[in-house]
């Protein structure tokens, strides 16, 4: 079978399997958020943690939960890797001997509790397992659950009338962890080790190879971090090469489905809208929006990876720098595009080896705000807003007040959804331009000339959306690398929470309006075409000029 | 406002310590225990390979899953299947560092690059005496682990001849020997064809010792 026909079959085996859960997932999971009824593990958790469950909580007091959970979560992952020494199954880890150093606890901690997941260490020399398993695991898990949590309080809002009450912040992370990420990531988890995936508790395991030398391979609990890292769209590596790493990714098949894993709940999250505010067909536009997006930036990435015009990559006859025989240019592309589409940033193959056009694809993916189809929840919450800035671009055209879901979209809402997707560029573009204006970033590239300049765009687009995936040639252990970086992953996962929950108390606070003969309809193709296009003009206004420096002079070289 | 961020946060502390153990001990535990199951035990454990007496696992020749370049003893009678350049080799080719993972993170229009990948093709052709074109793309660029166990048909092709010359076993045995490490596309269409080279190390030298 030829290979582009055989990558053609892969990526549409994979769009019919998200096909297959659109519905059973999407409805379950606005059944969970839902429900009157709790389980019973859940009350005694209420019981023991003495939340009370049924209290229905303002946009603020929500925020403030988010907030306050975030900020005991950072501290607590820093102290379990400054503890590490004296922590069982530690095995002397560390840096110049068995501990973590602050900057790097630091910027570890930050970033996978940001649902960042940025890699600042070498796993498999730094960490020991129970920072792996007690810190980064439960952050993979309880990361994402506030993300889906944040969207669940917004579609609320659409779904709500007249109420100043946007649900319970404390049940709908608890029934995120227990009804949807922990038994779907224990099932993924056994799967994984049934295609190869590591599940030690020993450090590693010695060999002696035909040719006599002498090895000693990292073992670690991978398994059950690798389900959800993908499942909660996080991507921090367990080992250093990540999904590259067989004892991660050991096959064609277990690549297929950490693809699977990483898109399946963001692409479900817009059925779960639909099913919530009682119009399934409004959460078909957007999915229709994403998945437009996401398969012609795959087309793109994978024509210009397939014909590469770098002299190495020309000169070496196909662009395999930087990636598996195993998953070849069709499986890589499509982890590529995905991981970047996604807030995941889990790599099989290494984006700063890409094509100028593949890896300006993966880089122009997160500049859209990760949207296509985006981080579990961030996704939805992303695109819901960038539908309001589409809905009061119309009205504007028009002359009317905009309305969306039977909501008015006044001054509160567009502000909001206005400092939603400010934050990002703002980040983006000052980090990147204080980056290059100092004189020791230039040692810190690993490539020069216009790929020089996209390691730093992409460090601080990916930090800013927190996907956390780099163009890994750039060496960011500098204080200003770390620090910035680390602001960067802070304000671009809070400020639009704090931005979408004002938002969405908002719009609980509102009476329906019904639709009259000038609302804009917002369930057919005149919308998604409406919602693309702003989704492009956004990211294009903003990042053409930085664009055209980096990826698109490489890919016109 | 600040009682309130007080509030949510002492019952934030209280949340996290009960899902630090069910998440960050039981979790990872269960599935740990799960992966202990006849079948499941091999790979949780690596893929190793244990020597052909049958010794037990932690004495193993090889994981099926990491790729590590042997180096023969005299470079002048090489018997070994080479595997794919690794970023962390001191030289353009040879073995890697197995205490981490990585590629080299050079973009195509990267000189040291360019550099690096016609000196392989160099090296390779003279070490297998054929056409520098013959050589594929696979073999004169690093891979994402730097661990790759696999190289493509097409590298192991070019390697039969010496292999079979160094080792004195007929070309027809070497070729039936890659044969059985190849591995077609998952399920016909997942993936790229692979041959697996720490396997067909172990096979080869295995069959020249009979």
């Amino acid at each position: 079978m030829p290979s582009t026909l055989a990558g053609l079959l892969q990526a549409g085996s994979l769009v019919l399997l998200l096909a297959l859960c659109y519905r059973p997932l999407g409805d379950y999971m606005a059944r969970v958020y839902s429900s009157e009824k709790h389980w019973r593990v859940e009350k005694v958790l209420y019981r023991i943690v003495r939340v009370d469950p049924a209290a229905e909580q303002r946009w603020t007091t929500y925020a403030a939960g988010v907030l306050g959970f975030s900020f005991v979560s950072i501290v607590l992952l820093y102290l379990l890797q400054r503890l590490q020494p004296f922590l069982p199954l530690g095995f002397g880890r560390g840096v110049d001997g068995d501990t973590v150093p602050p900057a790097m606890a630091f910027n570890t901690a930050v970033s996978f509790v940001t649902n960042t997941n940025w890699q600042s260490s070498v796993p498999e020399t730094v960490l020991g397992h129970t920072v792996q398993m007690a810190g980064l695991t439960v952050q993979n898990i309880v990361s994402a659950a506030v993300g889906i949590a944040v969207a669940i309080a917004l579609v609320r809002g659409f779904a709500r009338s007249a109420t100043d009450r946007l649900g319970n912040f404390w049940v709908d992370l608890t029934r995120g962890v227990v009804r949807v990420l922990l038994p779907f990531a224990f099932i993924a988890a056994i799967l994984l080790i049934a295609m190869g995936v590591t599940q030690s508790l020993r450090s590693g395991v010695d060999i002696i190879a035909v040719d006599g030398s002498q090895h000693t391979l990292a073992l670690s609990p991978t398994a059950s971090q690798e389900a959800v890292k993908e499942l909660g769209t996080n991507g921090g590596g367990v080992l250093n090469a990540n999904s590259a790493h067989p004892f991660e990714n050991p096959s064609a098949l277990s690549n297929l489905f950490e693809i699977f894993l990483l898109l399946v709940i963001p692409v479900c999250l817009t059925r779960t809208f639909g099913t919530m505010i009682r119009n399934t067909r409004q959460g078909a536009v957007l999915v229709a929006v994403m998945g437009v997006i996401w398969a012609a930036f795959l087309a793109i990435a994978w024509i210009s990876e397939a014909n590469p015009n770098g002299p190495a990559a020309q000169a070496a006859g196909a662009a395999m720098e930087g990636k598996e025989v195993r998953f070849g240019i069709p499986g890589s592309i499509l982890f590529g595009v995905s991981t970047t589409g996604t807030s995941t940033g889990a790599v099989n193959s290494w984006h700063d080896s890409y094509t100028g056009g593949a890896g300006g694809i993966t880089l122009l993916n997160m500049l859209l705000g990760e949207v296509a189809p985006g981080g579990v929840g961030a996704g939805l919450y992303g695109i819901l807003v960038l539908a309001i800035i589409a809905v009061f671009l119309a009205g504007l055209m028009v002359g009317r007040t905009p309305e969306y879901l039977g909501k008015k979209l006044g001054r509160v809402q567009v502000t909001a959804a206005a400092i939603s997707i400010l934050v990002m560029p703002t980040l983006v573009l000052i980090g990147a331009g204080l980056a290059i204006a100092l004189p020791d970033t230039l040692g810190a590239l690993g490539n020069d000339g216009f790929h020089g300049f996209s390691e730093v765009l992409y460090a601080y687009a990916s930090a800013a959306n927190n996907n956390g995936s780099a163009f890994g040639g750039l060496t960011v252990t500098s204080d200003f690398f770390q620090t910035t970086l680390g602001i960067a992953m802070l304000f671009g996962r809070f400020v639009p929470i704090l931005a979408v929950l004002a938002l969405a108390g908002s719009l609980a606070q509102q009476r329906k309006v019904e639709a009259g003969a000038g609302t804009l309809p917002t369930d057919g193709a005149q919308f998604g075409v409406l919602v693309g296009g702003t989704i492009i003009l956004v990211a294009a206004l903003t990042f053409f000029p930085a664009l055209a420096l980096g990826p698109i002079a490489e890919a016109l070289s | 406002m600040f009682s309130l961020l007080t509030r949510q946060t002492a019952a934030a502390v209280r949340l996290l310590v009960v899902f630090t153990i069910l998440l960050g001990i039981v979790y990872p535990l269960a599935v740990w225990g799960i992966s202990r199951i006849p079948g499941l035990a091999g790979p949780a454990e690596g893929s190793i390979i244990t020597s052909a007496d049958g010794t037990s696992i932690g004495s193993g020749v090889g994981s099926s899953l990491i790729g590590v370049d042997p180096v023969a003893a005299d470079s002048a009678a090489d018997p070994f299947f080479h595997t794919r350049p690794s970023a962390s080799a001191e030289d353009v080719l040879g073995p890697g560092d197995t205490s981490t993972s990585g590629g080299s993170n050079k973009s195509g229009f990267n000189t040291d690059l360019l550099d690096a990948v016609n000196q392989r093709r160099a090296l390779i052709a003279a070490r297998e005496d054929v056409d520098p074109a013959l050589v594929p793309p696979d073999a004169v660029t690093a891979s994402a682990s730097g661990l790759d166990p696999h190289i493509s048909p097409e590298y192991a092709q070019i390697q039969v001849a010496r292999v079979a010359r160094v080792t004195g076993l007929p070309v027809a045995e070497v070729q039936s020997l890659v044969a059985g490490v190849t591995d077609r596309r998952v399920l016909g269409f997942l993936g790229e064809p692979t041959v697996n080279v720490t396997e067909l190390n172990l096979a080869v030298a295995a069959a020249a010792q009979r």
